[in-house]
């Protein structure tokens, strides 16, 4: 545990233990894997163990967690996550023609990642609440509003 | 010239820093909660104050705040939860709050605590918000910790309260008030069976109340008695955030009385794009039954004119589609939605939302058959009213809004494998 948990990373986890009553640990297993994810880039079997470990829970409990929510990811993705909303408020105004735009760019498809690791582009279910600025993506959940082909291709080349 | 535009939810939106703290002072922010740290007024005079305002739910079933806050028993240990995971397709105007007014919300969440008997409070804000909306509310909590406003015998007035932020991890049936609360308690999103209601048993078995954001937001003016308030009609009190997307021409988010007539909130929106004609309006959020245009452009967009109409306020998300719309792709993408969604738990909701998804898909691509109209007319009465969670309910009204306003594009589809609306 201590290898994966070291000890920045208890201490980013101990700051959601402490929103929660001391007999009330396993709220902060959403938390503390996304902290983990953040730190490894995805989740797997041992960082969960490490977790369930550290919170003193039985696994399952992480597991069930880590598979349910779509924020988790549990194959290496690219280190930029772009999220491109069609739900429908984007989608009356181009939401999936600018996903296949950026799919097209990327030379990848929604789901994949670039080879050279930069960019995973989510497959985005969900409307991002930014329905005014359609289309619209997230990129690392900071918001490009209003885009056009042009805007999303230069927000996506500048990522590192 | 519409007047009584952002009053209060959106009151700071024309200041400096609307997200600061001085903003939201310079706006009579605070004044409430600090009388209150200095009276200690019974908590159920508060209770009365919200119940006689006529304040309802924003979060979509519109259900008497201080009814609701009135269901809270004394008790040691009772919780606030403040629901931010908006996630209802249409729908931004948390998110705004949050970027432009989080000190409304925190002194809201503050006074909700009192007047509830509740020590602790969480803000659910769903993980898409992680950037820049958590980092405002979260600065924003910082400052008014910082103040004296929350903690333990705040002021030295005997009173505690301590907020605090959350975050979800990716699933739009958090946004249901139970599945927040097993969400908060770390499980999977799963509705839980009602009752008990959270009044009773929510946040780890405690009495708990789940609040929209803006609902929680639109307390401290309330009782600072704004003129802002004093607008709406007689059983739709006060103001309402609108998200207005779609085919218009200004998108936008836009705080107005409750009961102003579509056609001015279109006109404000700079009418539909393009010079184009209206055709439909879901008025609140892809849950709700579609309206026509002719039904919406003599409509008040209050909760009562919205019912008798044959929809719903609900979110507040008003989507506009012009005449190139289709409605059968567009009812196919909602159902998709839905049908991701889902939790699984119970079967109608599970298997009707798929049986949905799919049908429209078939139509869609040309493949439609006579019989795929009963099966979208009887599948959403099988769900509705026969699930855990309201989810059920939200995926079958829009296909039974579409299917009462638009069955002839669906027959027509069904009969020549295309849509008849010519594409823009
Ligand atoms: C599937 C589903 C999703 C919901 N999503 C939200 C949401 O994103 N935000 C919200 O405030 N309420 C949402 N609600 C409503 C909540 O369950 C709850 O009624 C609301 O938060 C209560 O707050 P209010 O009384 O202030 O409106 C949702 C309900 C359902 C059934
Ligand atoms: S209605 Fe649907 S989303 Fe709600 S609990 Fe049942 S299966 Fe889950
Ligand atoms: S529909 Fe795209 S952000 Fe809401």
């Amino acid at each position: 545990m201590n290898d994966i948990l070291h000890s920045d990373l208890r201490g980013r986890i101990d700051t959601w233990l402490e929103r929660f009553p001391a007999e009330h640990r396993r709220s902060a297993v959403l938390g503390a894997l996304r902290e983990v994810q953040k730190e490894y880039g995805h989740l797997t079997p041992e960082r969960m163990d490490a977790v369930a470990e550290y919170l003193d829970l039985p696994v399952v409990q992480v597991y069930e967690v880590g598979s349910f929510y779509t924020g988790f990811e549990h194959q290496p993705v690219g280190r930029h996550t772009v999220a491109v909303c069609t739900n429908i408020s984007c989608w009356l105004r181009g939401g999936e023609e600018m996903l296949t735009h950026i799919e097209k760019s990327l030379g990848i498809r929604a789901g994949e990642s670039t080879r050279d690791g930069r960019i995973y582009l989510k497959c985005e279910e969900e409307c991002l609440a930014g329905c005014c600025g359609a289309p619209m993506m997230q990129v690392d959940h900071v918001y490009h509003e209003n885009l056009t082909p042009e805007k999303a291709d230069k927000v996506l080349r500048a990522l590192s | 010239m519409i007047e009584n535009h952002n009053q209060m939810c959106f009151a700071t939106l024309e200041r400096p820093e609307p997200w600061s703290l001085k903003a939201y002072e310079s706006v009579g922010g605070y004044r409430v909660w600090k009388k209150i740290l200095a009276k200690r007024p019974p908590r159920r005079d508060l209770i009365e104050q919200i119940k006689s305002s006529g304040l309802r739910g924003r979060g979509g079933a519109g259900f008497p705040t201080g009814v609701k806050w009135g269901f809270m028993p004394d008790c040691d240990e009772s919780y606030l939860v403040c629901n931010a995971d908006e996630s209802e397709p249409g729908t931004c105007k948390d998110r705004d709050i949050l970027r432009f007014n989080p000190h409304a919300l925190i002194e809201g969440m503050a006074i909700a605590c009192y007047a509830i008997g509740a020590g602790t409070g969480y803000a659910y804000l769903r993980e898409e918000f992680g950037d820049e909306p958590y980092r405002r509310f979260r600065g924003a909590l910082r400052e008014a910790y910082g103040n004296g406003m929350l903690g333990s015998d705040i002021q030295g007035s005997g009173i505690t309260v301590y907020l605090h932020d959350t975050l979800g991890a990716g699933a739009y049936i958090c946004g249901e008030e139970t599945a927040l609360l097993e969400s908060l308690e770390g499980k999977k999103g799963f509705p839980r069976f009602k009752p008990p209601f959270p009044a009773n048993y929510g946040l780890w078995g405690r009495p708990t109340t789940v609040n929209n954001v803006e609902t929680l937001a639109l307390v401290p003016g309330i009782l600072r008695e704004e003129p802002g308030w004093q607008v709406g009609t007689e059983k739709s009190r006060g103001t309402r955030c609108f998200s207005v997307s779609g085919h218009v021409s200004r998108p936008g988010n836009h705080e107005l009385p409750l009961g102003i007539p579509f056609a001015d909130l279109l006109e404000l929106c700079g009418g539909v794009w393009k010079d184009r004609e209206l055709k439909a309006v879901i008025p609140g959020g892809a849950s709700v039954p579609v309206l026509p245009a002719k039904t919406m452009m003599g409509l008040d967009m209050d909760f009562e004119s919205l019912a008798e109409a044959g929809s719903m306020l609900g979110s507040g998300a008003v989507i506009v589609m012009d005449e190139t719309t289709d409605m059968v792709r567009m009812l196919q993408r909602i159902s998709r939605f839905y049908f991701q969604e889902s939790c699984g738990q119970c079967t109608p909701c599970r298997e009707g939302t798929g049986w949905l998804y799919r049908v429209l898909t078939r139509i869609v691509e040309g493949r439609g058959e006579e019989q795929d109209l009963e099966i979208l007319e009887k599948v959403p009465g099988r769900i509705e009213g026969h699930t855990i969670c309201a989810l059920g309910d939200a995926a079958a009204w829009p296909v039974q809004g579409m299917l009462r306003h638009f069955r002839d594009e669906f027959e027509h589809y069904i009969r020549y494998g295309k849509s008849p609306v010519s594409p823009a």
